[in-house]
């Protein structure tokens, strides 16, 4: 099964368009998508407006391959989870959203072993045959980098700072 | 003055948006093991991630859809009444700008973690919120280098 996930905020049919050409020609495969508000017709994608945080969980370990716009939770997800994802960035100039930070975060996140990034429909098919043909990567649930046990540790630290109680805890102590 | 030898754990309240800013937090759970969390959402199907911790919810709203974020901002006050965390700690977007303004209010320490998405500037909550929270910090150290945010390592 191949998940398509856009998020909720603003519709991209244009990346929906896109996989249901792909479905058109390659009717073994089934195609979930989660679709947000879009004016997709369809007959051969199944369609879901919204999934909530556990349904979106499941469906991204179901899936063989995500293909998703390219929102944070979307790439997290099938990095926890060692899932091959393809995502196609929104791009402000044709009202996909409000700003091109889906550019850079595609950009950035390139490098990624298990990501691929499309800009347009003419790539997608090439990149979904890669993905379909990837063997499984590495769940990265349980590991954790250098950068991430940093971050981690400032935010611990930060709640912990014995220096800097909130004026909340010294009433509290002092009652 | 907290030195009295308490070792009551400290409340925080974790407050995220839904989507990647969620899944960001979700992975930051580590750094809350030894304090009494709170989490804060807009997805009540977020529980079974975070349980047994408590989760509540607000309505999702940002700077587009007005009516609601006001609804948004009496729900995180009311949220907020209720766990008077000693700590907040928000990876954004809108409502994690008002949580901070709002704990700030009843004396809570803040810190604000701009999603790993802005990578080549603030967003702009993250903008709104500098002035205000006692920390923000950003993902990318290109980021740091130009807005003031720090840079601390990032969720992946």
């Amino acid at each position: 099964m191949i998940f398509v996930t856009v998020g909720t905020q603003l519709p991209f049919d244009r990346l929906l368009q896109a996989m249901d050409d792909w479905a058109e020609i390659n009717p073994d495969h089934h195609v979930i998508a989660q679709t947000g508000v879009s004016n997709l017709q369809t007959s051969r994608i199944e369609t879901r407006p919204f999934v909530n945080a556990s349904e979106f969980k499941t469906l991204v370990k179901q899936a063989d391959v995500l293909v998703a716009h390219a929102g944070m939770g979307s790439i997290l997800t099938a990095v926890e989870l060692g899932k091959p994802v393809i995502i196609m960035p929104r791009r402000a100039g044709l009202g996909e959203h409000r700003n091109d930070h889906q550019l850079a975060t595609a950009e950035r996140l390139g490098h990624l072993e298990n990501l691929q990034v499309v800009e347009n429909a003419r790539e997608l098919p090439m990149a979904l045959r890669k993905a379909l043909n990837a063997k499984s990567f590495a769940a990265m649930s349980e590991m954790i980098s250098d950068g991430h046990r940093r971050l981690v540790g400032e935010v611990r630290n930060f709640i912990a700072d014995p220096a800097w109680a909130s004026a909340t805890e010294d009433l509290e102590l002092a009652a | 003055m907290n030195n009295s030898g308490k070792s009551k754990k400290r409340r925080v309240l974790a407050v995220a948006s839904g989507g990647g800013h969620w899944v960001q937090m979700l992975r930051l759970r580590p750094a809350f093991l030894n304090s009494e969390v709170h989490f804060a959402t807009v997805d009540a199907a977020a529980a079974a991630d975070v349980a047994p911790a408590p989760l509540y919810t607000f309505r999702d709203a940002n700077r587009d859809t007005k009516v609601r974020l006001i609804l948004s901002t009496l729900k995180i006050a009311a949220i907020i009444l209720k766990v008077r965390p000693h700590v907040i700690v928000s990876t954004g977007a809108a409502p994690g700008y008002l949580a901070i303004r709002m704990g700030k209010l009843l004396g809570a320490r803040t810190m604000f973690i701009d999603s790993i998405a802005n990578a080549n500037e603030l967003s702009l909550s993250a903008h709104m919120v500098k002035r205000h929270a006692d920390r923000l910090v950003t993902q990318w150290p290109s980021v740091a280098e130009k807005s003031g945010a720090v840079f601390r390592g990032s969720v992946l």
